[in-house]
């Protein structure tokens, strides 16, 4: 096994620092999903209502997100808006930042689809017996485009997962970032370490991505029920 | 007719916020480029206020900046960087950089200095500062011990190896005509294929050969120096002259003390071939 460099994922305290480099990327991950999806979801009720200028506006905002490219955006925000507007955060800020606003863009189309595929009869009901618009989201609307979100949702949330790779660009430890350092470290000695390294990142993000589509799996069960 | 009306209004809104997103990027970028005095967050005493330095090294970059196995940031760049912190009486922050985005690192204010490896050009001089140099590097020639190619002559009429977008093979293209090359787009490519003697030799920069003919003992850098040799330095954001005079007063100080000597001990000498010496790589002055 040696020859496979097996050594070298365990010499020192590698392990540890991938594992730490994984910590990293969860938690980015995590936090713009849960600041992504609430606003996301505020966003999405916005576009379904008539007033047309608040629906280019947000109209705009998401196709500045969904066209741009991901690195492009992390650029932005962590190399031109510090000279724009003074405002320098640290790259695990920017991330989360950049992160979160791209969930909420994607996640508002999600929700506005899934708010306007509620049967018409369901929120005419609403209506009838007296609920205001907040009732009408909070009670009939939103519990129901719950459960035609979900897929859509998993699916963003592993693409989120995958994306935090690119965040080595904006000086990010995460996985990925370690992952070289321990490859390049040892080059000279170990060349195929590359491929060991990697296949134990793909590893990590498999679990990952993959116990999320269990969860996913979980909560559309326990629905059906 | 009123649906087409509106995807035009979106496209041209896009288009005017992405214009606009534009022109103000590149204006600031003219603008804000260089760091005035009155407002330099890099000078040598807004640095001693805050009581940390931030320098951009590289995480990948063995033996100049690399991480050692229990995570310690480590190399030649790195024992720069650690003593210019001591001697500003300050702590340490490193920012690991690559390539690409050093130049950026500085003008957008993310760290005060580059120790990263950074070769001193015409067209980054137009972007950054560089300080003194502390080390030097140029185009070198590795071949097998036993058909050793010790100078440029021989290698006439025969094939040499390099790597796409290399100085070896601008400086072979421009200087060396009669020299075939047979070219890659990857490192691992050109040394397996002069492990497999497709060639006679192989040109990349010298520094870079030496420690791969350190774990390849058959093969020798023949020529260690092909032409000009290019300087490495320390880079500061444009226009940032307290902290360049300060770094410009730091090397040849430590260069006095004989500190890159050390430097060159500790952190290359391990990862080299024997037969090169200090003066190979390091400025003495």
């Amino acid at each position: 096994m040696g020859h496979l460099g097996t050594n070298i994922l365990f010499a020192g305290n590698n392990f540890q620092r991938l594992l730490g480099g994984l910590w990293t990327t969860i938690w980015i991950a995590l936090l713009s999903l849960i600041i992504g999806l609430i606003l996301g979801t505020i966003l999405g009720m916005l576009r379904t209502l008539k007033n047309r200028p608040l629906r280019i506006v947000l109209r705009l905002y998401l196709e500045f997100f969904r066209i741009i490219p991901t690195v492009v955006l992390l650029f932005l925000a962590y190399y031109i808006l510090p000279r724009q507007l003074n405002l320098n955060l640290p790259a695990d800020q920017v991330a989360v930042l950049v992160f979160a606003l791209w969930v909420a863009a994607e996640f508002s189309d999600i929700v506005r689809g899934a708010l306007i595929s509620v049967p018409q009869h369901q929120r005419e009901s609403g209506l009838a017996i007296g609920l205001n618009h907040w009732q009408l989201f909070r009670y009939v609307l939103l519990p129901q485009a719950l459960t035609l979100e979900l897929p859509a949702t998993i699916n963003l949330a592993t693409r989120v997962v995958k994306t935090t790779s690119l965040l080595m660009l904006i000086s990010v430890m995460d996985v990925i970032n370690i992952g070289q350092q321990i490859i390049e470290a040892n080059g000279q000695t170990h060349p195929n370490g590359i491929f060991l390294i990697y296949g134990v990142i793909f590893f990590f993000y498999f679990i990952v991505d993959y116990s999320l589509s269990l969860l996913a799996k979980k909560v559309d069960i326990a629905k059906q029920h | 007719m009123k649906k087409i009306s509106l995807k035009k209004l979106i496209t041209t809104g896009i288009i005017l916020a992405t214009a606009a997103l534009t022109l103000t990027a590149c204006g600031s970028s003219s603008k804000s480029s260089s760091a005035s005095s009155s407002n330099n967050t890099s000078s040598v005493a807004a640095i001693k206020k805050r009581g940390t330095i931030k320098v951009a090294v590289f995480g990948d970059l063995k033996p100049y900046g690399w991480v050692n196995k229990d995570g310690k940031r480590v190399g030649y760049d790195v024992t720069l960087a650690r003593r210019i912190a001591k001697d500003l009486g300050v702590k340490i922050k490193f920012v690991q950089v690559n390539a690409d985005s050093r130049v950026d690192a500085l003008s957008s204010n993310k760290v005060d200095l580059v120790l990263a490896n950074f070769t001193v050009t015409s067209d980054r001089k137009q972007v950054v500062d560089f300080a003194n140099p502390y080390m030097k590097v140029s185009v070198g020639v590795v071949s097998p011990k036993n058909a050793l190619i010790t100078s440029a002559d021989q290698l006439k009429n025969k094939t040499v190896i390099v790597s796409k977008g290399t100085t070896a093979e601008t400086y072979f293209t421009q200087k060396q005509k009669s020299v075939k090359l047979l070219k890659f787009d990857s490192k691992t490519q050109q040394f397996n294929a002069l492990k497999n003697k497709r060639g006679v030799a192989l040109a990349d920069d010298n520094t870079y050969l030496y420690a791969w003919a350190k774990t390849h003992p058959t093969y020798q850098v023949g020529i260690k120096q092909l032409g000009q040799s290019s300087s490495i330095a320390p880079a500061v954001k444009k226009g940032n002259k307290s902290l360049l005079k300060w770094t410009n007063n730091e090397i040849n100080k430590l260069n006095k003390q004989g500190f890159f000597k050390r430097a060159y001990n500790s952190d290359l000498r391990p990862y080299f071939s024997s037969d090169v010496k200090p003066a190979d790589v390091i400025i003495e002055k």
